[in-house]
């Protein structure tokens, strides 16, 4: 029996990537600049994580009118209310903003965005009219909390950075960092970026799968570093363009074999996985190709550009980190 | 690498078998499990992985504890205690007021200075004194000793109420917490977030009033309004005669009218009290108030003595039953206010469970599929490695009890694609090396050492991503690295030592002159 698997890229592959670095620069630049660029000018759609308010999903017993809901709705006087579909004709999703205690609020009264909560549970049971509707999910998030998660998300992210790059700093020389990590913000500055062209609700999910990215992005790029490392030991006169083109083609088979795995099962969480995840799955999925580009395209032609050190001596940083060696 | 020692093998099939046992009890069905959970011991497998609410459905609210309003309360009792001993010890005074946590008292004459300071001492030693130049305003501030003893004991006097007020409620395996300095996470599985709110949120400070004169209120007076017409306000006595404390027993029943109402009875020192002050104010009204709203204002129409009484106020079944239910769990120490909220229903819930199978499942095979496709017999050597994986990151999740939420069936997902990571890296490198024309036995032990560094790296950086944010994270993000950081250990030790022995078994039995990969 002879099971051989199937190669999806050659053995001889050699594409000459480093070489149109400069179309992939080009890209990488209008991509950042203008991921930016529409941060600015649209912001992010932030959700009530962070903004402070109160979302319901609820499963109607009839197909919903969502024109007079919103009508009946909005005539509540609670500010500005959205409802949109969530998944499926049937599954409403309900945005109202954080309520203001009114002036004369006394100690005792109740909080005013339970009332809120309760307005509007009542003005829905009215509209269908003693059906009953099935409240799937309320979540309210005051606004301080709001505040504090922002905060909280905020050192989530720069923390996990700082840590990654410390880990980098201790087993590759200073170049291999900093290439790494201006691949990685091209990574999350792109997503920030789709998420403000698309305005989908930036929450604290999207918070964890923009570190996951990251970690991803970090990970893909290390791969492809230790192998340029191992080259640049090994053949000492090869001409640096050279050395990081054999690099990247000989690791593309295992990174298009793991950003594919990765990616299968993501597109079965997205598929699958239901409306509540969709968005986090969304940002992963996008993350990993961008992730994938960013790994042969932008960081092995910055670290070209950054002057590497060739042939490390024997006390490098690997051995005194006591990582194991390659040979 | 061709040899691998008898220990290790009986180690890595120890923690395989540990896996598929422990991680057993999340796929039998209802009944089975019910009866591993009876006649197993505790050390055997049992437990099942913890669903969060978000799959389970429930609700999660914090509440934060009115911390000022206990501190006002504090300083306004000390201020009572130094009004009366100033003017037993005959001391003048311009005022005595109440400050943020502490005292002022303002002193005519600065030469009573000292006295009052050792007058105040007396009182709680726990107050800092300090003079102004003059040295005839003293303020005493509560110490920070004082401030923490004050906000804990709040605090556990908080929980407890909560949960008697939620025992009654009859549910299972409720959360409540202290949060920080000043917040209370309740999580109640199965819980209706509005009923929960209606048990949780009130305060149920229950008060008998004697009622003022009409008109301007006086100083010992304070104006509220009625619970059904708040614009409709009198005036009552700011002290209360009979407090919440001295309820023996509230239970919800009807008067003669057939109205709903809630049935009390005092304890004996709260019936005394009643009964003398009713005695000396017959024909005179009192308020009943709940919360600061008055519920109603009988008129007394003769001495009340036995101790119990009816409390009626418009009220429906419900609302006696709900009311004599919180009176009977005592009142909370002061206001809770919602500030945050997150509850899902039951239908959300199972709907969610059913998604995160599905989407595990079919990315599951969606994968395995790949991988023999990719790389043949090693690929299927890879795939029982993943399935191995699985079943330790759900026996760890098992065993931990840690909580799993939907975001984490999300991580458990994204490590089933990320697992092989470590197997692809040692395949594509024995490619290689076969490739470079080294002998099949001799590629695959390069394979494997060469990309151990490799391999280390890029799992460390994930699991210092993981342990970051589980330690920053809240809700869904710690849920998330949980079972990513779990799944990044499990999958670097099935994905090294599970396949090698495959892969050394294989070798073992066939003795191969080329590697089919």
């Amino acid at each position: 029996m002879n099971m051989r698997g199937i190669r999806f890229v050659p053995q001889d592959c050699n594409v000459n990537f480093i070489g149109m670095r400069m179309f992939a620069f080009a890209f990488s630049i209008i991509l950042v600049l203008g991921s930016i660029g529409v941060t600015v000018q649209r912001g992010l759609n932030l959700g009530i994580d962070f903004t402070g308010g109160t979302v319901i999903e609820i499963r109607t017993p009839v197909i919903p009118n969502i024109e007079a809901l919103r009508t009946i709705l909005n005539d509540l006087d609670l500010g500005s209310i959205s409802i949109q579909e969530f998944g499926q004709i049937d599954d409403l999703l309900i945005r109202l903003p954080a309520q203001k205690k009114s002036a004369d609020w006394q100690k005792g009264d109740e909080e005013p965005n339970e009332v809120a909560i309760e307005l509007v549970r009542e003005t829905l049971d009215e509209a269908f009219e003693g059906q009953t509707v099935d409240y799937r999910r309320i979540e309210y998030v005051g606004p301080q909390v709001g505040e504090e998660l922002k905060i909280k998300g905020l050192y989530a992210i720069i923390f996990s950075l700082l840590g990654i790059l410390t880990y980098i700093w201790f087993r590759f020389e200073w170049q291999f960092g900093v290439a790494a990590i201006i691949a990685l913000g091209h990574d999350a500055i792109a997503t920030i970026g789709l998420f403000a062209l698309m305005q989908m609700e930036f929450n604290l999910s999207t918070v964890a799968a923009l570190l996951m990215i990251a970690g991803y992005s970090i990970n893909d790029t290390v791969v492809v570093f230790d192998r340029v490392r191992e080259n640049l030991r090994k053949y000492k006169k090869k001409p640096l363009l050279e050395l990081f083109n054999i690099s990247v083609n000989q690791t593309l088979s295992r990174t298009l074999m793991t950003s594919l795995t990765t990616l299968l099962a993501l597109v079965a969480l997205y598929t699958f996985g239901g409306e509540v995840i969709r968005g986090f799955v969304y940002a992963l999925i996008f993350g990993i190709i961008i992730g994938t580009y960013s790994s042969v395209f932008v960081a092995s032609p910055v670290l070209l550009l950054m002057n590497v050190r060739r042939g490390a001596p024997p006390s490098d940083k690997a051995a005194e980190a006591g990582a194991p060696e390659v040979i | 690498m061709i040899q691998i020692a008898r220990w290790k093998i009986f180690l890595i099939l120890a923690v395989c078998i540990y896996g598929f046992a422990y991680s057993s009890p999340n796929f039998v069905g209802g009944q089975t499990h019910q009866w591993m959970k009876e006649a197993l011991p505790d050390w055997m497998p049992k437990k099942t992985v913890n669903l969060g609410l978000d799959l389970r459905g429930g609700a999660h609210l914090l509440y934060e504890v009115d911390l000022d309003a206990v501190f006002e309360d504090r300083a306004e009792v000390f201020a009572e205690d130094f009004k009366k001993s100033l003017k037993e010890a005959k001391i003048a005074k311009q005022s005595v007021s109440t400050i943020k946590r502490g005292v002022r008292i303002v002193l005519d004459n600065a030469d009573d200075a000292q006295e009052v300071k050792k007058m105040i001492r007396r009182t709680d030693p726990r107050l800092i004194l300090s003079i102004d130049t003059l040295g005839t305003t003293i303020t005493a501030l509560m110490d920070e000793a004082y401030i923490t003893q004050v906000q804990d004991q709040t605090i556990s006097q908080v929980i407890e109420v909560v949960r008697r007020r939620i025992d009654m409620m009859g549910t299972t395996e409720p959360v409540i917490q202290r949060q920080g300095l000043n917040r209370v996470v309740i999580q109640v599985p199965g819980a209706d977030s509005k009923q929960l709110r209606d048990l949780v949120g009130q305060t149920a400070k229950l008060g008998f009033h004697l009622v003022g004169g009409e008109g301007k209120r006086k100083i010992s007076e304070v104006s509220l309004s009625y619970a059904d017409t708040p614009m409709r306000k009198i005036n009552v006595k700011r002290h209360a005669i009979i407090a919440g404390d001295m309820l023996d027993d509230a239970q919800p029943s009807f008067n003669q009218n057939g109205q709903a109402v809630v049935s009390f009875r005092l304890n004996a020192a709260g019936a005394r009290k009643f009964c003398s002050v009713t005695r000396k104010n017959v024909g005179k009204p009192f308020a009943i108030v709940l919360d600061n709203k008055v519920i109603s204002a009988p008129v007394i129409n003769e001495a009340i003595c036995g101790g119990q009484g009816q409390i009626s106020g418009g009220f429906d079944v419900q609302e006696a039953a709900e009311l004599s239910l919180l009176l009977r769990a005592g009142a909370l120490p002061t206001d809770l206010k919602v500030v945050e909220e997150r509850s899902v229903g039951p239908s959300l819930g199972a709907d969610s469970v059913a998604a995160g199978k599905m989407a595990s499942l079919i990315g599951l095979a969606f994968v395995l599929v790949f991988m023999f496709v990719g790389y043949g017999l090693f690929g299927l050597m890879a795939n029982v490695a993943l399935v191995v994986n699985i079943a330790l990151i759900l026996a760890i999740l098992s065993s931990l009890q840690a909580t799993l939420t939907l975001p984490g069936i999300a991580g458990i997902v994204l490590t089933v694609g990320m697992a092989v990571d470590a197997n692809v890296l040692i395949f594509e490198r024995i490619r290689e090396e076969i490739a470079g024309g080294r002998s099949a036995l001799s590629s695959i032990d390069a394979g494997y050492s060469r990309a151990m560094a490799t391999i280390i790296d890029s799992n460390l950086t994930t699991l210092i991503a993981a342990i970051i944010l589980f330690s920053f994270g809240t809700g869904p993000i710690k849920g998330f690295s949980v079972t990513l950081g779990v799944g990044i250990l499990t999958s670097f030790f099935s994905a090294i030592f599970v396949t090698r022995l495959l892969v050394v078994l294989w070798i073992k039995k066939t003795n191969p002159k080329t590697v089919p990969i």
